[in-house]
This record gives C-alpha cells, structure tokens and sequence, in this order.
C-alpha cells in the first residue's frame, strides 16, 4: 500500500493501481469541476479517452487519473475548470 | 529527435494489434510493437467471459487466459515493445511520431504500419448524463475485473447487446444489485446464453424503454425510465423512477480513427460496424499502401474477429517486405481467411459480413 494525499487528506492505495481506482475505492466519485457552473465530474470510458476524469496531480493539470498509477506522497487535487500549474 | 528505423510498426497492442505483431514476427519481419499503456493487452485482459466461435477460435477460452497465450507468443518471437508510448501522428505515409514516457519525442520510420487503435464506447445524452456514476459499461468492467473497486452498488444498465449483458453479469459476480437492464429496441441484443444468464439471475429487462433523466445531488441517486413507442418516440406518462447509484451505458462502439485519418488513410461510412473507417481491403491494406489496418478501428466486431484480423495484416505486412515466400502467403492467408469468414458466417454475422464486404468493394472501386 501507499499513502496518496488527496485534496490535503491521506488515502490510502494499492501500489500500481491507477488513480481513478484508488479514488472510488476510498468513496470518492467527484474528480473534478467544470469551469462555468461547476458541475461535478467523475470517471466515464476509464480507459484514457475522454478525459473526463482529470485532475491535478502533483502540481500537474488535466492528469487522466484512469490511466495514471498511484506512487507514494502522491498530491492529488480536485481540479476546478482547466486547472493551474502549480 | 531519434530516428529509428523498423521493419513493421504495430500502434496499439490489444487483440489485434497483439497478433499483427506476433504473425509479422513469425512471418520473420522485424517488428517493433508500440501503445500508450502501462500494460500490454489492450481490452483483452478485462473479458474474463468464455470467448464464442468454434474451437478455432479459442472458443470457451476466457478472454483472460487468451491474452496470457498472446503474451506468452510475443515474448518468444522477441517482438520489441514500447510501453507508455503514444502514437501522435504518421508522416510521409512511413514515419511514426511517438512520445515515450510523456518526455522524449521519437520518430520511426517504419516500412509498413498496422494501425490497430481500436474504438471508443458510445454515449447517449439525457438531462444529467454528467452525473458522477454515469459511465460507460467499459468503464465499469475496468473498475471491476482490472482493478477490483466495484463502481457502485445498484447499476442500471443501458443497452442489452453482448457488452450490456456480460458487464452485468460481471457486476452481480462482484457484488452489485443491476436493477434493472433497458433496451430501446423492441427485442434484446445480446447472445442468448449471457441474457439468459443475467435473466436467471433475477434482473429485469425493460425493452423499446430508455433513461430519459438521471437525478442526484453531486452524483447519481436515481434514473428516470420512460417506455418508447415503435417509432422509438417517449411515451408520454410513461415514465417511472428507479433507484441507482450507477448507470451504465452501453450503446456501442466507435471505431477509434484518429491517427488513420490524420495519416489520409480514406475513409468508409459504415454505420453497422459503428461509422467512419478506413477502407481496407482482403488484406487488411488500408488506401495507402505502407499502412494496413485490424481490429475494431477497421470496424467495430468482436475481440475473436479482430485476433484474425490483426493476423491477416500482420502476415500481409510481412509478405509485401518479402518476408515469406509467395506460398507460405497463400496457404496461410487462406486459412485465416477461411477463420474470420466463420466468425462472421450464420445469422449473428450476416450483417457484418454485408458491411465488410461493402468495404472491401468500395476499396477496388475507388481505387
């Protein structure tokens, strides 16, 4: 197992499953908001084509999180809109 | 940038991408085996169902367990693999741009290409289709049977074609309640041994019945039924509430043609074998003659259809560099001719058999 930080609180994952993954098996379902009206979003095809489910991860926007694996201290963001660098 | 050369460039190593590469090896072509995952396989390691066909192709053989097989091939033939690799873009009819770990651009060039991207699942529109719980049946069977999370605990599920029913199946042997199962058509789509299967298991079937609505407040809570008429038009009052955490769409598939049409592969409208796909002859040979083309990116089928596809393109690929003799070509390309016409023979594979068909005459026409 490793320790993800997700929105400043520690998960924790299975090594080498993706982020998507490790996010719904902790409860979590929204990944992200949308820029206009800030709709909750979560996973759709799961497969790294419709980008639905993309977050910040590690400073770094619009990361798919179903085709990203988890790697300890890991800091995941929900994003909001088309996300910043950070 | 690298510039390397390859014999063969195989992008996208699911079912018939992986057998491509493994026939262009055993035809004695050097081939370099390229896709952007982490893993190799595709789709191919998530179908933990028993395969149909005939014992030709493996049939009763789980998904699964043929993958491993696969695998198993490519290692012993020494087919180089690139994973984490994305394919962004075909010049000159033979080069591939590729970026490999997200960091380094690579350039290959490639005398011969077999594009086997693959298809994307389909989604239909209904107020609150963005819900969080809202995803495709795929997406589903991914949380499940790759990763082990169950999605949610009471799915209703879109569509009863082969995916709809095997992913259903596959969520109650995880744990999950399907409440129900909705079809637009007036009878269902899928084989009769998995919609039995899910049918004697207690689900419901609803058939000429859509969603019309998902509710919830931040994620799915609750689907809105509504019955449809024979002009497929809702019926007014028709609508009833199930309670959900998950819909599951599964509306079919669209063939996944970036990369061909980019490199000016033509295309072919072909709405049974899920839209717009590179024309393709016999010989799986696209309208450019270093680019050949197999699996679902050729038209939306089966994974057993596109394990003889990707074979026939592998084996082409290698024949035209002169790999193998004429007659080594012949024989083999008529037996696996001779295979994929099985899988599309009988009344399933009627109407696939007429859209390839149609394929492969608009290739000689147009040409």
């Amino acid at each position: 197992m490793v320790d993800i930080i997700v929105d400043g609180q520690v998960m924790q994952a299975r090594k080498g499953e993706m982020i998507a993954a490790a996010l719904m098996a902790n409860g979590k379902n929204t990944f992200r908001k949308t820029v206009k009206r800030e709709e909750p979003r979560g996973i759709y095809c799961g497969i790294g084509r419709c980008t639905d489910c993309v977050m910040t991860v590690n400073g770094i926007p619009n990361v798919r999180t179903c085709v990203t694996e988890v790697e300890e201290g890991m800091v995941i963001q929900t994003q909001i809109g088309s996300g910043e660098w950070q | 940038m690298k510039r390397l050369k390859r014999d063969i460039v195989v992008i996208g190593s699911g079912p018939a991408g992986l057998c491509a590469a493994i026939e262009a090896a055993r035809s004695g072509a050097a081939v370099l085996l390229v896709d952007e995952n982490a893993k190799i396989g595709g789709q191919l390691f998530k179908q933990i169902h028993k395969f149909f066909g005939s014992a030709d192709h493996r049939a009763g053989v789980r998904g699964i367990d043929i993958g491993e097989q696969l695998l198993r091939q490519a290692e012993e033939l020494a087919v180089e693999v690139w994973l984490n690799c994305e394919a962004c873009g075909i010049f000159d009819e033979k080069t591939v741009w590729m970026v490999r770990d997200k960091e380094h651009s690579v350039a290959v060039e490639a005398q011969r290409i077999i594009i086997a991207t693959g298809a994307v699942e389909n989604s239909i529109n209904f107020p609150g289709w963005t819900l969080p719980g809202v995803m495709g049946a795929g997406a589903a069977q991914t949380m499940i049977n790759i990763h082990r999370v169950l999605p949610g605990h009471r799915v209703l599920m879109v569509g009863s074609g082969n995916v709809g029913v095997i992913v259903s199946y596959q969520l109650l042997q995880a744990g999950a309640t399907v409440a129900a199962i909705v079809e637009a058509a007036p009878n269902l789509g899928g084989y009769g041994v998995h919609t039995a299967k899910v049918r004697r298991a207690g689900v419901p079937f609803y058939t000429s019945h859509t969603v019309k609505e998902a509710r919830g407040n931040g994620h799915v809570e609750r689907a809105v039924l509504v019955k449809l008429d024979s002009q497929w038009n809702q019926v007014p009052g028709s609508e009833f509430e199930v309670e959900v955490d998950t819909i599951c769409i599964a509306t079919g598939l669209t063939p996944a043609v970036e990369l061909a049409f980019g490199s000016g592969c033509r295309p072919f409208n072909s709405p049974p074998l899920g839209g717009l796909v590179p024309v393709h002859d016999r010989m799986m040979k696209s309208s450019i003659d270093s680019i050949y083309i197999a699996g679902d990116v050729s038209g939306v089928e089966e994974a057993s259809t596109a394990m003889e596809e990707g074979r026939i393109a592998g084996l082409s690929a290698a024949h035209s560099l002169g790999t193998i003799t004429d007659q080594m070509f012949a024989e083999r390309l008529e037996q696996l001719q001779h295979n994929v016409d099985a899988l599309r023979s009988g009344m399933f594979g009627q109407k696939r058999r007429e859209a390839k068909d149609a394929i492969v005459r608009s290739y000689g026409v147009e040409r």
